[in-house]
């Protein structure tokens, strides 16, 4: 009944070598994940890029320390980058969220290739049912709520329910005010910063974009939930 | 999925006033070795829940955890080991999830828990 699938470790192994991961290596192992085949449009499911994907962990890491040996949590995770990458910069144990179950399958197949264990579920990230403050980090790229009106703040607020250290999220910059508003007003987050304006490039997948390819510009955001211990700060 | 997952994880159906733990039917287990972490399993060791915990890991078919701990434990190598080995290495491969107060099952399939609710269970 129980398999032993050993994993390599040490030398061969990338999650745990020695030497911090550089940028621009942890960029060019994002590029060669597998994305979406057949997006779906009611799920708002455009891929996050390598770019803004590695921006988005390594300076989670390199400016907070909040990957590596942490537990992180990646909402609405789609083919899985994110998790990925923070796997690939050492987080202690990934627990990667998505309703579809293709984009489940596929993200677990990029784990595997890289030889990451992570950890994968099928739900509606708002049902999901939490016990005790184990999450340290939320890491996501909500939908942005052009089809369904809010559902980047959906995300958030439960993000800052589970996080107990740090959200990571994407959103667009024109709703930078509301999102900082809502954030800290209505969700008791005890910060609210936008660490980079990054522009997101979203290629012509569905047929109600006109243009080839449509440049959005999107805050990435650092949110401490309100019982973090050094909130103040 | 590992058992780490398992010990955040509660049953949110409609209704249910304590849908933790979500017990645990094993069809398939794998082991996944993974280099340990001691000041991880410490921290770790103050957040879960020791008794879905371990109850969990016998459900799993393995029983080297004792049914109480405490943090003088975390001295001894061997406890060590087992704690990293139970929360980290053991994988519920194919099963389900069952909630305590519903009898409700989940399905785990190739690792993945299928936690979607019906409509009339949101």
């Amino acid at each position: 009944m129980i398999q032993n699938l050993g994993r390599k470790n040490g030398s061969g192994s990338l999650n745990q070598s020695a030497e911090k991961m550089k940028l621009k290596q942890l960029e060019g192992l994002l590029g060669g994940l597998q994305q979406f085949p057949q997006p779906k449009v009611e799920l708002e499911q455009y891929p996050t890029g390598p770019h803004i994907a590695s921006r988005m962990l390594f300076t989670a890491e390199n400016s907070f320390g909040d990957v590596s040996d942490k537990v992180v949590a990646d909402f609405g995770c789609g083919c899985g980058t994110l998790g990925v990458a923070a796997a690939l910069l050492s987080a202690a144990h990934v627990l990667s969220i998505d309703i579809d179950p293709e984009s489940l399958e596929i993200a677990s197949v990029n784990a595997e290739e890289l030889e990451l264990d992570m950890d994968f579920i099928q739900s509606n990230v708002l049902d999901l049912g939490w016990r005790g403050p184990i999450v340290d980090t939320v890491i996501m790229n909500p939908p942005f709520g052009t089809r369904k009106k809010g559902a980047d703040l959906d995300f958030l607020s439960v993000a800052l329910k589970v996080a107990s250290e740090a959200v990571y999220s994407l959103h667009k910059t024109s709703t930078r005010d509301h999102v900082k508003r809502t954030a800290l007003r209505d969700f008791n987050a005890s910060s609210a910063e936008v660490i980079c304006e990054l522009r997101f490039d979203v290629p012509k997948m569905y047929k109600f974009h006109k243009k080839k390819e449509v440049d959005i510009a999107v805050d990435l955001w650092r949110f401490v939930p309100a019982s973090h211990p050094s909130s103040s700060t | 999925m590992r058992l780490l997952t398992h010990n955040m994880l509660s049953s949110n159906i409609k209704g249910v006033v304590n849908g933790f733990p979500l017990r645990i039917e094993a069809e398939k287990v794998v082991e996944k070795t993974v280099e340990m972490n001691g000041d991880f399993l410490k921290k770790m060791f103050e957040k879960v829940d020791w008794k879905a915990f371990v109850d969990a890991s016998r459900a799993m078919g393995y029983n080297e955890l004792p049914e109480e701990a405490d943090p003088s434990m975390l001295d001894s190598d061997e406890f060590l080991n087992n704690f990293h080995h139970a929360l980290l290495e053991l994988h519920l491969e194919e099963g389900a999830l069952v909630c305590p107060e519903t009898g409700r099952r989940f399905p785990v399939t190739k690792g993945i828990p299928n936690m979607l609710l019906h409509e009339d269970e949101v």
